[in-house]
């Protein structure tokens, strides 16, 4: 029976996040405490605390511009534009469109890129000819292509998925290819000894083989998804996704700063939650599986 | 080559080497007391083969990681060249073979030899020299410049013997170190073993799962019981000391092994009479 | 007496070069026949310009603007650079202390995974506001963020994930911590840390570039590329992604490069091939 670890310890990342968070929080109201500008509150956060405090030094960078307070941030969620809908609302929608994108081209890229690993795996020239182009096309800036493949490809959707998928493809088929050759050769040595062939092997042993890395490049695409669709975006003028919420705030930034913090707090909370919704996918699917040796935990 | 015959710093005139005394190991923890050893009373002089013996789990390797100080004893006292042990790793008055090799990837054979002598500062030409010796000592001396990865596991053993003797310790604490090995390359391991503890004089305090290999290198064979590991059975090998193929067909090795064997099974019910008897021979030979 | 032994490597650095060139035969005959076979197409199909330049119009709009092109690569470039060392120095540096003591490691080794997956992108803006719009350091930040965590990240993991035998050898030799950490820690750490420098440069030039799609001075790639493209100028923007992946391949080779010297031991156990 695997052994389940504890509530308590499983919990320790979440914790040690907080932590983190929180301490970055008391930063920077501490920062704008010690350097930013004035505090003027006739009632704290509706508490009926007079707040009136003069910080002793003034830099810029702690400003109210350029650092707004916590709690403005929060607020705007709640603030409500012309047409009666909560900020928090537009973000979120805006959001969810970004997703939708980033996920099409998360599953067309896995797929492609799964499936091309499947075949140079198998062919011995294309793997002579294709891994290094592919190892050196990593180190190419692909986001950097971005704007040109959106606008060249005119429907704004296909140019988004496009950019999306091709990022996550190329870790992915790396991975793969690493994967699909990492399997014990005593058990391929069985195999044999059944005279499997070449697809029994591959979904008896390569595959399974192979999940560990997989999961490890699904976590890298499932990040560099949510950026190539929110990069891809940015050059189109698509009005619904996060890119625009982003734009938009950069315009308004010296107005009101709040609302460009509100979209980036979304943003970041997209790129999280892809991520833990990926290692949750892969600590169910891996559940079974021997426990890794010490030192690599993610 | 040279014959040097490099003797190791015994212990304090007649004293015995290693002595432990009553000691005991308990093991807490989330999963609950495990008494791994129990009233363990060991002696062993200055030059000496001891190799202790028992089934899987019987505490072996962990009293001689007690010995060494890598883990503390519960209960009891050990006492190392005439001090308590964390005093002898501090004075680093032994050397460890593990049962894996564990040579550093990214040193050539020499360096990984030359680490003890780093870490004690020793002068660059002293380490240098030192290092080839030892090499020299296991007949590796060509592989000075070879990367660990392209031995093989004999002989990357042999680095880490080598490695081990680098600083003349006085005590050569070995844990199953050919038990990774085949059958034949662990013979031959064992004559080369031999040999450098003759050319040397260190004590050695071995581990090891295999009767034939522990009866055909000590002095005296240290018989374990299953958990909690008590000393059954301690049997003198009196064997001629100059050993080689041949004393494998002996009548008297024979004989021993199957002593041991016997020994071996009659531990696994455990008495205490077998014990108490172990203990008086286990002290017999102290001064 | 024993088998299987190799000897060290006897050729000579011109037949290991040699050969290493050679492996690249199969690739580079590939990718020539690719943009034969793309110049082909976009000539016979007569495929507009606007979605598919040719590779030699590409070579020639390079060729027309190079003045311009140059100066926005040189700028960019600096950028990337400055981004480089800050974010890598800081998450070495980073990555050393949180290794050392367990309790940061708890809690900084989630929130950097965790932060790692965050957008740093959408970042860009607050730093145009706070460096300003003008200023190189204002992208070379955003690299800067996007190079630490990896960095950082996997800096802890090599200097964690010792043998544990290896640890013991050193316990049984009375070697305090910090000969633990100079002669197991950082030597097994190494591989890991290259893994990440490499990381390193495409990520570096991506947050430069990309940082510079939201606002920058006419002479960046970013702008350069945007604004090209905005006129429905293609093979100006793709000359300049070709300056852009330059960057991208110079940089990463550089590593490689430096990655040989430190750790000749290392061979190539971790590549795909």
């Amino acid at each position: 029976m695997p052994s389940r670890r504890p509530l308590a310890r499983r919990a320790r990342p979440v914790i040690g996040f907080s932590v983190i968070v929180l301490l970055l929080l008391m930063a920077w109201e501490g920062a704008k405490w010690v350097a930013g500008d004035p505090w003027r509150f006739e009632s704290f956060l509706g508490t009926g605390i007079a707040i009136n405090h003069t910080p002793p030094f003034r830099l810029t960078p702690f400003n109210d511009i350029n650092l707004p307070h916590v709690w403005w941030i929060v607020e705007e969620f709640a603030s409500v534009d012309a047409r009666g809908t909560t900020t928090l609302a537009v973000l979120v929608g805006a959001g969810l469109f970004t997703l939708r994108n980033a996920a099409v081209g998360f599953a067309i890229g896995a797929v492609v890129g799964l499936g091309l690993a499947i075949v140079i795996v198998h062919v011995r020239f294309l793997e002579r000819s294709l891994v290094p182009l592919l190892v050196v096309s990593q180190t190419i800036p692909i986001i950097a292509i971005a704007p040109l493949i959106v606008i060249g490809l005119r429907a704004d959707w296909l140019g988004v998925a496009a950019v999306t998928s091709y990022l996550t493809f190329f870790p992915v088929t790396i991975a793969a290819i690493r994967g699909l050759r990492a399997f014990d050769p005593r058990a391929h040595e069985l195999m044999t000894s059944y005279a499997a062939d070449r697809r029994t092997v591959l979904w008896k042993l390569r595959l399974p083989s192979s999940t560990a890395y997989l999961f490890t490049a699904f976590k890298i695409a499932a990040t560099g998804s949510i950026v190539g669709a929110i990069v891809g975006e940015l050059p189109s003028g698509m009005s619904q996704g996060l890119a625009r919420q982003i734009l938009t705030g950069m315009q308004y930034y010296t107005l009101g700063p709040s609302y460009l913090w509100a979209a980036i707090v979304i943003a970041s909370a997209l790129g999280i939650g892809a991520f833990v919704l990926v290692t949750l996918v892969e600590r169910w699917v891996l559940r079974d599986a021997r426990p890794a040796e010490s030192g690599a935990e993610a | 080559m040279t014959d040097t015959v490099i003797r190791s710093t015994g212990s304090p005139a007649g004293g015995p080497v290693v002595q432990l005394v009553d000691v005991s190991k308990v093991f807490g923890g989330s999963a609950g007391r495990v008494e791994a050893l129990s009233a363990i009373d060991l002696s062993i002089a200055s030059g000496e083969f001891v190799s202790l013996i028992g089934p899987s789990g019987c505490g072996k390797s962990t009293l001689l990681r007690i010995v060494g100080d890598l883990i503390p004893a519960t209960d009891g006292t050990v006492t190392v060249n005439g001090k308590p042990a964390r005093d002898a790793r501090l004075d680093r008055d032994y050397g460890m073979v593990f049962q894996a090799p564990v040579l550093f990837d990214w040193r050539t054979v020499q360096k990984n030899v030359e680490l003890p002598l780093e870490i004690l500062r020793r002068p660059k030409p002293e380490r240098e020299a030192k290092a080839q010796a030892m090499l020299e000592l296991v007949e590796l001396g060509s592989f000075a410049d070879h990367r660990p990865w392209q031995l093989s596991g004999g002989m990357q053993q042999r680095v880490a013997i080598a490695r081990a003797l680098a600083l003349d310790p006085a005590i050569l604490l070995m844990d199953e170190p050919f038990g990774a090995l085949d059958e034949m390359t662990r013979e031959r391991m064992n004559l080369e073993l031999l040999r450098i503890w003759d050319r040397t004089g260190t004590t050695v305090i071995f581990v090891t799962h295999s009767i034939p290999e522990a009866v055909f290198l000590s002095t005296r064979v240290v018989v374990m019981s299953a958990r909690p590991g008590r000393i059954t059975d301690v049997i003198e090998i009196d064997l001629p000391r100059d050993r080689n193929v041949e004393t494998r067909e002996m009548d008297r090795y024979f004989e021993l092994v199957t002593r041991v064997r016997e020994a071996l099974r009659s531990g696994e019910g455990g008495s205490a009479d077998a014990s108490a008897s172990a203990r008086v021979r286990a002290e017999g030979l102290s001064a | 007496m024993s088998v299987a032994v190799t000897t060290p490597s006897g050729r000579s650095a011109a037949a290991r070069i040699g050969s290493g060139l050679r492996d690249w035969v199969p690739a580079a005959a590939v990718l020539v026949g690719f943009l034969v076979v793309w110049q082909l197409v976009v000539s016979i199909f007569q495929i507009k310009q606007f979605i598919l330049p040719g590779p030699i119009a590409i070579a020639e709009a390079w060729q027309e603007d190079l003045p311009a092109l140059w100066a926005a690569t040189t700028y960019t470039l600096s950028e990337i650079i400055t981004g480089l060392v800050l974010g890598v120095s800081a998450g070495l540096l980073v990555g050393v202390l949180t290794a050392r003591f367990a309790t940061a490691r708890e809690s900084l080794m989630p929130f950097a995974i965790a932060a790692n997956s965050v957008p740093i992108l959408a970042f860009a803006p607050v730093f145009n506001n706070w460096f300003g719009v003008a200023n190189p350091l204002s992208k070379a930040m955003v690299a800067a963020v996007l190079c630490f965590f990896p960095v950082m990240i996997n800096t802890v993991r090599g200097l964690t994930s010792v043998q544990p035998a290896a640890l013991e050898l050193m316990r049984s030799y009375a070697a305090g911590q910090l000969e633990v950490f100079r002669r197991v820690r950082v030597p097994n750490a190494l591989p890991f840390i290259f893994t990440a420098l490499r990381l390193s440069t495409t990520l570096a030039t991506i947050g430069a570039i990309v940082g510079e799609y939201f606002a920058a001075p006419r002479s960046s790639l970013g702008q350069y590329i945007a604004t090209a493209s905005g006129f429905l100028n293609f093979e100006r923007s793709w000359a300049a992604i070709v300056f852009a992946a330059a960057i991208g391949i110079g940089l990463y080779v550089l590593v490689v490069a430096l990655e040989r010297l430190v750790m000749p031991w290392y061979g190539s156990r971790d590549e795909v091939t």
